[in-house]
């Protein structure tokens, strides 16, 4: 009879480690079981020098083992350490092949033996079940699953299979001296991070990276791969493979201990479906699956992040010891509802899933994060809490009391309320535009306000958090864009059919001369409508967000009349015209706004038919990315006397360093777009960014602060070329130092002046941040470019009213 | 949106100087001193102090624009009050003077001035005139973009040239080294530069008969000619970008020297009282 441990450990990972280092420390009698001959394998075979992130920041490490970010080898000392100084009982090479519950759990090894424990922690991550080449040959030598250092190849063929993360970053590195191409099984590369995505597509179009698109492997053998292309088969020849299909969850070894998977009914009643490999198995606050004494945590349990693995495998075994200890992050959470009158935190938690339908369905893992990272506010009877066109991109939820949303900015007695469980502020988190209506406080109440960021990841891997903001948000839209005053209930037959869509940039929404039979309101991103006028395409005008399209063809029963595409990414809501004739029919008032607008837009479709110059200034303006700004910067040539004195102001009031470049750039019928930043609706800069460093003031200047790393993330997604790393300038002095006693380097842009030179020679390994333009939004009066133009040239222009009719042919 | 600065607010400066200049010529033709009109009436002293005030405000300009962050309001209006104020100082200083000149400090003064005005109205005109020339002789190119262009063809003569003889190789690589742009002061302003390599090269090339090679003469030919058209773009530009500021070498040391004058003139006239 083997020994009966009170805890077996399954994978030593950053969860199972820090699990066994409790154990170890609290005197349990434990075992850890490595299937390698070293632990934390992930780590281990991470890329060699890899610097690993200790996110997230706020969180407290809560482990016997330390933890900080650092690279890769440093960090498995410190554990292996720790491991040995707590005097941890660690089985190495022992792969469990079968868990049994009677009494006790048996575990039974690959070699047959097996051992007894009370309780079973199953930390054994994602990645001992990498996915394998789908193909013939996947276990022949030449292929592997893993790049520890690109350094140690050179002058040989890659072949690299994988379109994430991990295939690109292997793809890039190994390119400096090998010939490396990339499988991708799609036509692009969409799952990757936007840094990456950059670096990739340069590298292809360098030629330093070949792509080969929509194509699979089908077959490898001892020095080539066979795959299967769009073009038909093509055998190439290679010296190494490497594949980065990403890992799964072991489902069947975890399923064969008794755990269930959340969608097991689900196949249960159609045997047909396979099963999501993104489907992790459900735990309870205390990480117990369903199985009572079995516990799952790290990335198994839906927690890739290495700091909240080993948090959990410390609470784990309190909770085992009989100490049922709070999560890290309670006094955290304790604080954040000190508003509530110091209620117990799990209560909190409890009426929030109970009462916010938006938050119901997170696993409390996410819902405490999601918590966390929002703010919670007491707002008293007729607080304001936020404005009509104010910039901010936050959601806001209800726990407690009544808002008011002021609708109608004439009319402050319109007012729609909103109490417990509702939502508010998804607008301007759809859109990326300012806000469009006030919101104020009916009675004392409490709301949390949760950044964008958040959300938009809570939308991205939520599909409950997605489906009720698109429902809810949908009919808002409507009824502020289409059909104001009608009642939900009159548009239900509407929603109900409507659609979400999503165009990127140049897609056509519909063709001219195409059957009208359904209507697009636009929810995000903008649209570019244009006519065909001998053979030539003819801009008739820019349609912003919050607008409709696609009426006219409905109302008159004609084809379209005019061609619509997405000016950049947008999003739309498709409404079928039965449905949409139908709340016609009802509401009077709304037909007749609806007219108005289709003989307006007909008045001024003849108008711009007979202007074609401003339809073609339009056209230039979207074809450089300006229908996505918010604030851009525009150079009229028949003014500007190329004196830089623009260009000066902003380096003068940025310390030295000019964020914007005036002669490049295009030009069009006089208008000139310098490279200087737009200020997107949706930057594309925000989207990755580490330390989060990148927001949106209130004004809508978009502006790094300086918890910038210097990562170069947000130069390369922006697609404008506006970002730029820089060292800190040198000391300046006034005008008056240098003209009379040469004290400093001249006014301007010091990157011209000789002393930034030299100091950046000096400088080399110095940090850098990056910096951008933040339209002065620290000083009086306004950007300082516009304000420093001698000649009136330089304007800074919403795009909305720049390209407005009215403003282009007057 | 884009306004020029002369109609800058509905031309709000350029009624504040005729309300000024006009209230300037009444009152000296309804104003009748002892003996001719003079500096020294009170009309006299009350224009003179206008005219002085207007002037150092105007010499100040050089430093509110180059006063980026501390300044409020925009720079354009200072421009627009600059260029119109400046004008009313031609009405007011002249009845100022009482139209007495000779040859003495005051006077001096007043020519100083009066070149300052005229370089300013030199530099208004070219303002007006040369932006639009500019884009329009660009043709949507950068300067940059020229160069790189140049730097592009300027490759492939090389390349080109190299299966020729040796005086003619010469020639070629005189056009890629030595052709400069704003070689000097006078050819940058002239916008031509008749001892161009380049030029000299595709004339020689143009006159010399080649019986071998005659393909490679005519692609040769045909770059440089090429690169000459945007060398002439380029030095158009220069040109007129040198005009934008030229004019700014005669107006800025005038003004200087208009201001030193004029505290010689304050003081000498008080002090001789």
């Amino acid at each position: 009879m083997a020994e009966t441990y009170k805890v077996a450990i399954i994978g030593s990972g950053p969860a199972g480690s820090s699990a066994a280092a409790r154990a170890a420390k609290l005197g349990m009698s434990h075992i850890l079981i490595e299937r390698q001959d070293h632990i934390s394998d992930t780590i281990f075979k991470y890329q060699k020098g890899k610097f690993v992130m200790s996110t997230p920041d706020f969180l407290p490490l809560r482990s016997d083992l330390n933890f900080q970010a650092g690279k890769r080898e440093e960090i498995l000392d410190v554990w292996n350490n720790g491991l040995e100084n707590c005097e941890v009982n660690v089985k190495f090479n022992a792969e469990v092949t079968n868990i049994k519950k009677e009494k006790n759990f048996t575990i039974t090894y690959a070699d047959g033996e097996t051992c007894e424990a009370e309780n079973v922690i199953l930390s054994i991550g994602l990645q001992g079940n990498i996915n394998k080449l789908p193909c013939e040959g996947a276990e022949l030598p030449l292929v592997q699953y893993q790049l520890d250092d690109p350094e140690e190849y050179e002058a040989e063929t890659i072949i690299i299979i994988g379109a994430g993360d991990a295939a690109i970053e292997n793809a890039v590195a190994l390119s400096k001296q090998n010939t490396v191409i990339i499988v991708n099984r799609r036509a692009e590369f969409a799952r990757a991070k936007q840094g990456n995505l950059s670096l990739i597509t340069e590298a292809i179009e360098k030629g330093n990276v070949e792509a080969y698109y929509e194509s699979s492997p089908i077959k490898v053998e001892k020095d080539s791969i066979t795959l299967k292309t769009a073009d038909g088969e093509a055998k190439v020849p290679c010296d190494r493979i490497i594949a980065r299909l990403g890992a799964s969850a072991p489902r069947r070894f975890v399923e064969s201990c008794g755990v269930d998977f959340p969608d097991k009914e689900e196949l249960k009643k159609d045997p047909k479906k396979r099963p999501d490999p993104r489907v992790l198995p459900e735990v309870s606050a205390q990480y117990e699956s369903n199985v009572p004494g079995l516990f799952i945590i790290g990335a198994l349990g839906g927690y890739p992040l290495i700091k909240q693995a080993m948090n959990q495998g410390y609470e784990v075994v309190e909770y085992i010891g009989g100490n049922k200890i709070p999560p890290a992050d309670e006094p955290l959470l304790v604080e954040k509802f000190s508003a509530l009158n110091n209620q117990n935190v799990d209560d909190v938690l409890e009426t929030i899933r109970k009462n916010l339908p938006i938050f119901a369905k997170l696993n409390t893992l996410l819902l405490r994060e999601a918590i966390l990272e929002s703010n919670v506010h007491a707002f008293k009877k007729g607080d304001t809490i936020f404005k009509r066109n104010d910039y901010s991109n936050t959601f806001y939820t209800i726990y407690d009391g009544e808002v008011g949303i002021l609708v109608d900015p004439n009319d402050p007695s319109q007012v729609v309320i909103l109490d417990q469980g509702n939502f508010f502020g998804e607008m301007g988190l759809i859109s990326g535009r300012r806000r469009a209506a006030t919101v104020k406080a009916i009675t004392n109440c409490i709301v949390f306000e949760t950044p964008r960021r958040t959300m938009l990841k809570l939308i991205q891997s939520v599909e409950s958090v997605k489906d009720n903001l698109d429902k809810v948000s949908m009919l808002r839209q409507i009824q502020t864009h289409l059909a104001p005053g009608v009642d939900a209930s009159d548009l239900q037959e509407l929603i109900e059919t409507a659609e979400i869509e999503n165009f990127s940039a140049g897609d056509v929404i519909f063709n001219q001369g195409d059957e009208g039979d359904h209507m697009h309101l636009i929810r995000s991103g903008s649209c570019t409508v244009s006519v065909k006028v001998g053979g030539k395409d003819v801009v008739l005008s820019y349609v912003p967000s919050g607008n409709y399209i696609g009426e006219m063809a409905l109302l008159s029963d004609q084809p379209r009349s005019a061609t619509v595409k997405a000016a950049h990414n947008t999003q739309t809501i498709r409404l079928t015209g039965k449905a949409f004739k139908d709340v016609l029919k009802k509401n009077s008032g709304i037909k007749n706004s609806v007219e108005k607008k289709f003989k307006e837009r007909i008045s001024q479709n003849e108008k711009m038919e007979g202007q074609p110059e401003a339809g073609n200034i339009i056209q230039f303006l979207i074809e450089q990315g300006v229908g996505e700004g918010t604030d851009v910067l525009l150079i009229d040539e028949t003014l500007c006397i190329h004196c830089d004195n623009c260009e000066k102001a902003c380096a003068e009031t940025h310390g030295g360093l000019s964020r914007l470049n005036r002669e490049a750039g295009p030009s069009y019928a006089s208008i000139h777009v310098p490279t200087s930043c737009r200020h997107c609706e949706h930057p594309h800069c925000m989207a990755d960014c580490p330390p989060d460093a990148i927001h949106r003031a209130p004004d809508g200047e978009v502006f790094i602060d300086d918890s910038c790393i210097g990562c170069g993330n947000c130069e390369r997604n922006c697609p404008y070329g506006v970002i730029q790393l820089a060292a800190p300038p040198p000391e300046r002095f006034n005008l008056f130092s240098w003209l009379l006693f040469n004290k400093g380097p001249p006014p301007g842009d010091l990157r011209k002046s000789a002393d930034y030179k030299n100091k950046k020679k000096k400088d080399e390994n110095q940090i850098k941040q990056a910096v951008k333009c933040d339209m002065c939004k620290d000083i009086e009066g306004g950007a300082s470019c516009v304000r420093a133009c001698p000649t009136g040239a330089a304007a800074r222009v919403s795009p909305e009213e720049f390209m407005s009719m009215t403003s282009l042919t007057s | 949106m884009h306004e020029s600065l002369l109609i800058y607010k509905k031309f709000k400066y350029l009624k504040l100087t005729l309300t000024t200049v006009i209230l300037s010529v009444v009152l000296y033709l309804y104003h009748s001193p002892i003996g001719s009109p003079n500096g020294g009436t009170w009309l006299g002293y009350t224009l003179g102090t206008t005219a002085a005030l207007i002037m150092f405000w105007l010499a100040w300009f050089g430093a509110r624009k180059r006063s980026y962050k501390k300044s409020k309001g925009n720079l354009e209006e200072w421009a627009s009050a600059h260029v119109y104020l400046g004008l009313a100082l031609v009405v007011i200083s002249t009845l100022h003077s009482g139209f007495q000149f000779g040859l003495n400090i005051h006077t001096i003064l007043y020519f100083l001035m009066m070149i300052v005005i005229i370089s300013g109205i030199i530099g208004v005109y070219f303002y007006l005139k040369f932006p639009r020339l500019i884009t329009k002789n660009r043709n949507g190119l950068t300067t940059e973009m020229m160069l790189n262009q140049i730097t592009e063809i300027d490759e492939d003569i090389r390349e080109l040239s190299m299966s020729l003889d040796d005086f003619t190789v010469d020639l070629m690589t005189k056009a890629i080294e030595e052709t400069v742009i704003g070689k000097s002061f006078i050819i940058k302003l002239r916008g031509v530069d008749p001892d161009c390599p380049t030029t000299l090269a595709r004339k020689h090339l143009r006159e010399t008969f080649f019986s071998e090679n005659k393909k490679t003469a005519e692609q040769l030919l045909s770059k440089l000619t090429r690169k000459e058209k945007i060398l002439h773009q380029l030095r158009k530009d220069l040109k007129m970008r040198s005009l934008l500021q030229i004019w700014l070498y005669i107006h800025v040391p005038f003004t200087f020297a208009a201001l030193a004058a004029l505290v010689i003139h304050i003081f000498s006239v008080f002090y001789y009282w």
